[in-house]
């Protein structure tokens, strides 16, 4: 949670050359079809193209489903980012589909049931004017980020419904028990969520993270209003239960904009170390669990999914700085280690000490580990940077 | 060690007047200001005091009005890591001193990362900026060491009084940062701390104002927070003889690695400010065995007047910290005020921070606190409440040495 800072993952893109425009669905034709526009054909098992050549601009793909499922069809940059969607196209019928898009290389996706990665096909978009052109090995990092950010929140929405299920039967001691682990999903991919700027107030904002003139009973929502009704009110009563089925459906909205977030090859790397930051200025602290003191809960996840990024990162980023990476490992590594004193469950689970419990000298070592990883993560960006 | 290198230190930190002697004898030592292309004398306020020679700079150079200081804990076990870490600090600390950014500087480079520098002393002068580093008695447990420590670096005995907290007190090494300009001197420690993360990791740190004591005796005594004159009698930075005597380690100590270097005892020493509001300038006047206008000892008239300790109390602060009182003890303090805003209580949360070099602590520091512990009579108004000792190596000789090269090579 961090209400007061421009959610880096959107800054850093904004001034770097961005490959698309829009991905308006709905816009009027104001040019026409005409030359660039492309049928796509969808079937149960084909999606095939008319051509796959088109002009940098304006952009209609004609869609029309002869399969017996319901289908969706993607316009996607090489990285897996969402250019322009269209969804619920029934068997038989014809939608529209436009988009304003530079040149570069692009994919038509069509899933038939809505399901999975689809069927693709290649399509190239020429003239305009042209992008630098990216390592592709970082092209395939930010689409499998994507994939896992995508991953998170489709398990992150079944562990959130057994948490909140809890909450509306009035159970507390199921409520507590699963509320941190229906976190894990979106502490490991923070960054994305933060990117969109209406989410992250709704779900995981704090006591303090609201503003004067804000109502605490009515306009505090999300997961931690939650915390504090478990572990310091004890009760669940009408208000809570209708906050609990308000998180699922915030998350819903999440799990459903992942596939649009910007995401960058530098975004990534900055979006590791911006995990650390939440593990310095928040959990660290014990200030994000301030009722449940399940922070190191968060502090697992929050490395992990900086882990994820770094991982993802590490071929280009160990051509361009050897010693960064070497770096890096040893201190993944090394807080991993310090993480494991605290955890009081088998290997893999998320059973860690009660924040309370934590004193103050094990505190400051965990923070010296993390101030160990963040320093050099705070490098990962130009290390990455480096790859033309 | 070259005799001529002693007396270049000693008169490149010179701040008060007479100085363009400063100047001639320091030959390399005028730097670039941080405002790029002028050139300041070290004479002048503001200017660079020279990182290289015989003996670390800000111990006998002239005391500047700001410090910060900055204890660590060792966090990795790789010797080359650390002695990397110790090369690169020597790095920065002679660009920093020279008035530089550390590395590439604090702007230009790639917009999505953090720059090198972090740029807060971009556009000040170099301040006379000091960079001095220590190593604690624990840094001798790591890497092998233990049978290089110095048989002088000794754990400080318990003293009666002390309350210490051990946030507060040890550290494998430190780092003071002496300037005149306080924002010079946290812009120091900041960036060798950033430098430093998962090597090392800043145990605790104290920032200083006002200093408490001068190492230069034909200036005005600086007043402590209790309103007194304390220090008067400290060893001149010019003082050659007392330097060698009493403050640098010779080449007979024992420790090769040690000689033209020092002990630093420092002492983070809290002050019943208000109390000592409330009590009668009679008291004060006794409790110090001074007076409070122009500082001179009991019965005598000027500052500077030989103290006549028999005629002052028994338990009088500058009677019991005499050297005479102490079988000749005598140490260079560099100690500073601070005041970190109030304590909860709405006390101020201030006092000394005391600094103090010597040639060996045993005959230094703690026959002096032995004595003041057992009977001083400020002991009232004050308590102990932070505590560390570091054996403070020789200078960096040249851009090719480097901070504890003797203690990790062996050679001296």
């Amino acid at each position: 949670m961090r209400p007061a800072r421009v959610p880096v993952v959107t800054a850093v893109v904004a001034a770097a050359a961005l490959t698309a425009v829009t991905g308006c669905t709905e816009k009027s034709d104001a040019k026409g079809g005409g030359a660039n526009s492309v049928s796509v054909t969808a079937s149960d098992d084909k999606c095939e193209v008319s051509k796959k050549e088109l002009s940098a601009g304006h952009v209609e793909l004609a869609i029309e489903n002869k399969g017996s499922k319901v289908t969706e069809v993607y316009l996607l940059f090489p990285d897996d980012r969402i250019v322009s969607e269209r969804e619920n196209i029934g068997p038989g019928t014809k939608q529209k589909l436009t988009a304003e898009v530079k040149a570069g290389s692009y994919e038509i996706a069509c899933k038939p049931g809505m399901k999975g990665d689809g069927i693709r096909q290649k399509v190239t978009v020429t003239g305009g004017g042209k992008t630098a052109k990216r390592d592709p090995r970082l092209d395939k990092a930010v689409a499998e980020y994507r994939a896992y950010a995508q991953a998170q929140a489709d398990q992150t929405l079944p562990a959130t419904k057994t948490f909140t299920d809890a909450v509306r039967k009035g159970d507390l001691d199921a409520a507590k028990k699963a509320y941190a682990t229906s976190r894990i999903g979106w502490e490991r991919t923070e960054p994305v969520a933060e990117s969109f700027g209406d989410i992250d107030p709704k779900v995981d904002v704090r006591e303090d993270g609201l503003e004067e003139g804000q109502d605490l009973e009515k306009d505090w929502t999300g997961w931690h209003r939650l915390e504090r009704a478990l572990w310091k009110d004890k009760k669940i009563g009408k208000r809570e239960k209708a906050l609990a089925t308000q998180l699922d459906k915030d998350l819903l909205d999440w799990q459903k904009r992942v596939g649009k977030a910007v995401i960058t090859p530098t975004s990534m790397a900055n979006g590791a170390k911006e995990l650390l930051d939440e593990v310095a200025t928040g959990k660290v602290t014990g200030e994000e669990e301030r009722y449940s003191h399940t922070d190191l809960v968060d502090f697992k996840a929050n490395v992990e999914g900086a882990q994820k990024s770094y991982e993802l990162l590490k071929p280009v980023a160990a051509e361009n700085d050897p010693a960064l990476t070497k770096e890096l490992d040893k201190q993944f590594a090394a807080l991993d280690k310090l993480l494991e004193k605290h955890r009081e469950g088998g290997a893999g689970s998320y059973a860690f000490t009660s924040y309370d419990k934590v004193g103050k000298a094990d505190r400051k070592e965990l923070h010296d580990g993390v101030n160990a990883l963040a320093e050099p993560l705070s490098k990962l960006a130009a290390a990455v940077a480096k790859s033309k | 060690m070259a005799e001529s290198t002693t007396t270049r230190r000693s008169v490149l930190g010179w701040g008060g007047a007479g100085l363009a002697l400063g100047a001639a004898a320091a030959g390399g030592a005028v730097a670039m200001a941080r405002s790029g292309d002028d050139v300041a004398p070290a004479a002048e306020p503001g200017a660079a005091v020279a990182f290289h020679g015989a003996h670390q700079a800000g111990i006998a150079t002239a005391v500047q009005d700001r410090l910060h200081f900055a204890a660590f804990d060792v966090k990795t076990a790789d010797r080359e890591e650390f002695v990397q870490l110790l090369k690169d600090w020597t790095r920065a600390a002679a660009r920093m001193t020279a008035g530089h950014a550390v590395g590439e500087g604090a702007y230009g480079g790639l917009a999505e990362a953090p720059p090198d520098d972090t740029g807060e002393a971009l556009g000040l002068r170099p301040s006379r900026l000091t960079l001095t580093i220590g190593f604690g008695p624990s840094l001798f447990d790591k890497f092998g060491l233990a049978d290089r420590r110095p048989e002088a670096l000794v754990d400080l005995p318990k003293f009666p009084g002390d309350n210490l907290d051990k946030g507060r007190s040890g550290g494998d090494l430190c780092v003071q940062a002496c300037a005149d300009d306080p924002q010079v001197a946290v812009h120091a420690i900041r960036n060798l701390a950033r430098i430093g993360f998962g090597k090392v990791a800043v145990r605790w740190s104290q920032l200083g104002f006002g200093k408490t004591s001068s190492t230069t005796p034909d200036a005005q005594t600086p007043r402590n927070m209790m309103g007194f004159k304390d220090g008067t009698r400290n060893i001149s930075g010019t003082d050659a003889a007392a330097l060698d005597r009493h403050v640098w380690v010779g080449p007979k100590d024992g420790t090769d690695w040690m000689t033209g270097g020092s002990y630093l005892v420092a002492r983070r020493i809290r002050m019943n400010i208000e109390t000592w509001d409330r009590t009668s300038l009679q008291e004060q006047e006794d409790v110090f065995g001074r007076d409070k206008g122009e500082g001179a000892p009991v019965g005598r008239a000027k500052e500077r007047d030989e103290p006549f300790l028999k005629a002052m109390k028994p338990d009088a602060h500058v009677r019991l910290a005499h050297p005479d009182t102490n079988g000749g003890a005598t140490i260079l303090r560099r100690g500073y005020s601070f005041t970190d805003g109030t304590d909860g209580l709405g006390r101020l949360d201030a006092g000394l921070f005391f600094l103090a070099y010597q040639r060996d602590v045993r005959k230094g520091f703690i026959p002096v606190q032995r004595s003041l512990s057992r009977s001083d009579a400020l002991n009232e108004y004050i308590q102990h409440v932070g505590s560390a000792v570091f054996a403070v190596p020789p200078g960096v000789r040249d851009k090719d040495d480097w901070w504890g090269r003797g203690l990790f090579t062996g050679k001296a």
